[in-house]
């Protein structure tokens, strides 16, 4: 078998310029000044405390940094990135540490900015549809802030009531409602960004098409490894006059799938529309509840707007369902319903632990009609590898979220349940999709970056990385397989020789 | 090549020149004439790959050597930006103009940079499809033009601009690298979005050779309603309650100029009975008597703007402002106007954005271009002055780009380090 290296490190040693800032120990009397700038109570060193933040949400990988810090203010945390600049120590911002692809995963001797403590709402502008957020702000906690007044903020990942507005930034959430809604880069119109040598820039703005290129748009999104966000100006939307919830059950995917095409093919665009398949009602009803009909395959079909053109709309989809072959079909009758059926919905990750001891959350992108090739594929292949998959999806914008189920004590399944989780990945790129949706790409899927990007466009990103972090400081080791050096024309391949002599694989 | 092209091309070292028609073709290197010319900068050559990689090979050459290197489209906003630097020949796309894969069921397409947005428009139309968007002439303007000058209209409001609705690029950049990024599905985030670095980058980094957007379905029914206003602040305050309301519009404009009292144009799309209960709630929050059914074509009211007369002593800007400081923008407008005896007339979108048309002569154009720069600049907004006359003295297109400029100088290095795109066309002079 080959050993596979996903530890950059290891590539950075034969480029010995690169590793210095790995390789840096951080002195006491660096940390001294760190101290200072945060204050005794906004430094941890101590083993025990680091131990909080050595994962974010998807714990497999682990790293233990050599501080974290948690500053007050934009100037805190530009004082602690020039220091960082000055002594090449690298440095990874986290937000509430939900994330599912490691992308807060702490890099070895290297500091995290934890921006929890930078939870103000600064500004709340009704007439101009806008709100001025610090990072640290919970993304539930701004629709809390603008609900009496009617107002949302739209972008609604299954972890809002947790995680951090500068976690989604980094990560360009998504949620269920993003079908209609967009993501988090559609509702951010600015940004104060503290770059990675410590200066202090502003991307975009209140106003639309401020003149420029649009590095808000490149920075949403770039997880973390631009800089770190300080400030951000997003975008509210108006409540709309009435929300109608559908639940309807379908013998299996393949006719709830159908049932979504025919709902985008009558030109309709719901807020959101979920699938979730039996092992995923199960598991859900397990945990939550939420009264769900047992069947093969589970729609959830959301329509928002005025109330005429809502309920014109739901009769269409009525009889899409039933022509389909539903065989029950119930309208949300209450907010209290309505919200009973989501909750079942954001728990479908969690609810697993109730029918498997140990689990995968997948990630994925196909092209709406692909859905019911890759099903049964993913299916073939669940049968394969003797190891059961649970699947949700955002079927309305192709998202499938597969659950690898496994249990860690049989020898094996681990491995099995991994391999499995790749190859559903390698079915999304084959069928024109993306290896992730809303998740990110973090320290979890740099592999798979290869496969769906060719050399040059992997280049041409991190050309653009080189931009913001020529020293590489900021969340150095994520995204990208192969880290390049700014400044530097990439040269000819050279294998490594634990590549040459068969035992490594470059990714 | 005939004579001509090789008097006008004396400048290009011959042997590149050859280089040049071995790739594309003789035809299609011809000698460029004062229709090419650039902001009055004359180039020397007109070249049109056929392909992409021929595209991204003459660009190579021309990088190595140095020349300089104006993308164009259709050609119909070759003037929405500062005069060029230098300007060796103009690189076309008119010949990349394939729809390469329309998915109508997963509602994306791929489609090369040449081709027209009106053809485009047309193929989706098949399908009861559009690409939500509403630039000014389709009928010449590219999908690379467009994305290029970062164009929308009215149906922003609704749809987003062309940053929400293209979800993947290949970019063509100076070295020679054909890159792409985003993807084929609507919901991604692999990688960086260099989609939306490329738009509204007027060619500086790359040229756009083919993109992927997200499609909506074509309109059930629609309907549109005028709205007359007696004046700014009123205007102000019916657009606000329209956006504060439950009403679903897919967007919403005001008109405002010297000679007539402002009005609002509002549209509407959905089923016969939405669109039915949403007049009945319009009347009832506008003046009443205010309101009349108008047609549809309300859409075409930027074009109206820019079909002026006589472009030597017209101006045209883009400004952005917050949508609650546009009364006070329409007020500044006519005094600003007034000040230097000139003629305007404006067109205000509900989302801030705004297109002045100001008439008169070229000094008194400048100097209230500057003033109402300074003034919205100062309220967090902007200016762009995207068609000035000749004979206007000196005027920066784009106004300022704050402090990120350093780092957008930052990424020009990175990805066209030599200046060969465009130069001296964008902000800061990138």
């Amino acid at each position: 078998m080959k050993l596979a290296f996903c530890e950059d490190s290891f590539f950075f040693l034969r480029k010995s310029r690169t590793i210095l800032h790995l390789d840096t120990k951080m002195g006491f009397q660096t940390l001294d000044e760190l101290r200072a700038i945060v204050g005794e109570r906004g430094l941890i060193s101590s083993p025990e405390e680091l131990h909080t933040y050595e994962c974010d949400g998807l714990t497999n990988f682990r790293v233990m940094p050599r501080a974290v810090l948690l500053p007050n203010s934009t100037e805190e945390v530009q004082k602690i990135v020039r220091i960082c600049h000055r002594e090449r120590i690298p440095f990874v911002a986290r937000g509430s540490g939900t994330g599912l692809s490691g992308g807060a995963l702490p890099v070895e001797k290297g500091i995290v900015i934890s921006l929890t403590r930078m939870n103000r709402i600064l500004e709340v502008d009704f007439p101009n549809e806008r709100v001025v957020v610090e990072p640290g702000v919970i993304n539930l906690d701004v629709t809390g802030r603008v609900a009496p007044q009617e107002y949302f903020y739209a972008p609604d990942p299954s972890s809002q009531s947790i995680c951090s507005i500068g976690g989604n930034v980094a990560e360009n959430s998504g949620g269920a409602h993003c079908l209609k809604y967009g993501f988090t880069t559609t509702h951010v119109l600015g940004l104060e960004v503290v770059l990675p040598d410590g200066s202090l820039v502003h991307l975009g703005g209140k106003t639309l098409d401020t003149p420029g290129y649009d590095l808000a748009g490149v920075f949403v999104g770039s997880e973390g490894t631009l800089g770190v966000a300080t400030k951000i100006i997003l975008r509210i939307v108006k409540r709309p006059e009435c929300v109608r919830t559908l639940l309807a059950a379908f013998p299996s995917t393949n006719e709830a799938g159908a049932a979504v095409s025919d709902i985008i093919a009558a030109g309709m665009l719901p807020a959101a529309i979920e699938m979730m398949d039996n092992l995923a009602i199960q598991a859900a009803e397990a945990a939550v509840h939420a009264n769900y009909p047992s069947c093969g395959g589970l729609l959830l079909v959301e329509l928002d707007g005025p109330v005429a053109e809502v309920e014109a709309l739901m009769t269409d989809v009525n009889e899409i369902c039933r022509s389909n072959g539903a065989s029950e079909i119930r309208m949300a009758q209450s907010e209290a319903e309505r919200a009973l059926v989501w909750k079942g919905r954001k728990a479908a990750f969690a609810a697993m632990g109730r029918i498997s001891p140990n689990y995968i959350v997948q990630d994925g992108v196909i092209p709406r009609t692909a859905l019911p090739r890759v099903m049964s594929e993913i299916d073939r292949l669940s049968k394969e590898a003797g190891v059961r998959v649970a699947n949700v999806f955002h079927a309305g914008d192709g998202n499938l979220h597969p659950l690898v189920l496994y249990d860690r004590r049989i020898p094996g399944q681990e491995e099995a349940a991994e391999a499995l989780s790749s190859k559903i990945l390698e079915l999304c790129i084959a069928a024109g999709g993306s290896i992730t949706g809303e998740h990110g790409v973090g320290e979890d899927k740099k592999k798979a970056m290869s496969k769906m990007f060719a050399e040059p466009d992997l280049e041409t990103m991190q050309r653009v990385r080189c931009a913001f972090d020529p020293l590489q400081l900021s969340n150095p080791t994520k995204i990208f397989p192969t880290p390049r050096l700014c400044g530097e024309k990439p040269g000819e391949y050279v294998p490594h020789p634990a590549e040459s002599a068969g035992i490594a694989e470059r990714y | 090549m005939d004579a001509a092209t090789k008097s006008e091309a004396s400048g290009l070292h011959s042997s590149l020149r050859y280089k040049f028609i071995a790739l594309v073709g003789n035809e299609f290197v011809r000698a460029a004439t004062a229709a090419d010319t650039i902001v009055g900068v004359q180039p020397k050559l007109v070249i049109e790959p056929g392909t992409e990689s021929e595209l991204a090979e003459v660009l190579r050459l021309s990088n190595e050597v140095g020349l300089a290197v104006i993308p164009r489209g259709g050609g119909t906003k070759l003037g929405w930006g500062n005069p060029p630097a230098r300007a060796d020949f103009i690189l076309s796309t008119a010949r990349l103009n394939e729809i390469i894969e329309y998915a109508w069921a997963d509602l994306t397409v791929t489609v090369e940079a040449g081709c027209t947005i009106q053809r485009l428009q047309e193929t989706l139309a098949q399908h009861g499809q559009r690409l939500a968007l509403d630039p000014v002439w389709p009928g010449k303007a590219t999908v690379g033009g467009v994305l290029s000058t970062n164009d929308s209209g009215a149906l922003r409001l609704r749809f987003g601009a062309l940053r929400d609705l293209i979800i993947g690029a290949t970019v063509a950049l100076p070295d020679g690298t054909l890159a792409s990024s985003g993807g084929k599905v609507v919901k991604n985030v692999a990688g960086y979005d260099l989609p939306k670095l490329v738009t509204g980058a007027l060619g500086t980094l790359g040229v756009i050779t083919r993109a992927v957007f997200r499609l909506h379905p074509l309109p059930l029914n629609s309907r549109s309603f005028s709205v007359s206003n007696a004046n700014a602040e009123e205007t102000q305050k019916f657009v606000l309650a329209v956006q504060d309301s439950k009403l679903a519009h897919t967007s919403l404009q005001s008109h405002c100029s010297g000679e007539n009292p402002p009005n609002s144009d509002i549209l509407f799309e959905g089923t016969e009975a939405g669109l039915a209960a949403q007049e009945t709630r319009l009347r009832n929050l506008a003046v009443p008597g205010s309101v009349s059914e108008a047609s549809t074509s309300a859409l075409m009211a930027r074009e109206e703007l820019w079909a002026f007369s006589d472009p030597a002593s017209t101006a045209i800007a883009k400004i952005s402002v917050l949508p609650a400081n546009m009364a006070r923008t329409m007020e500044l407008m006519e005094r600003t106007a007034n000040a230097h005896q000139l003629r305007w007339r404006a067109l205000l979108y509900a989302m801030g954005i705004g297109w002045l048309r100001l008439e008169g002569k070229p000094g008194a154009l400048r100097g209230a271009l500057q003033e109402l720069r300074g003034e919205l600049e100062g309220q967090d907004g902007s200016l762009v002055a995207l068609h000035r006359p000749d004979k206007m003295p000196a005027f920066d297109v784009w106004g300022t780009a704050g402090d990120a400029l350093p780092l957008m100088k930052a990424v020009k290095q990175q990805l066209d380090p030599k200046s060969t795109l465009n130069p001296g066309r964008f902000v800061g002079g990138i």
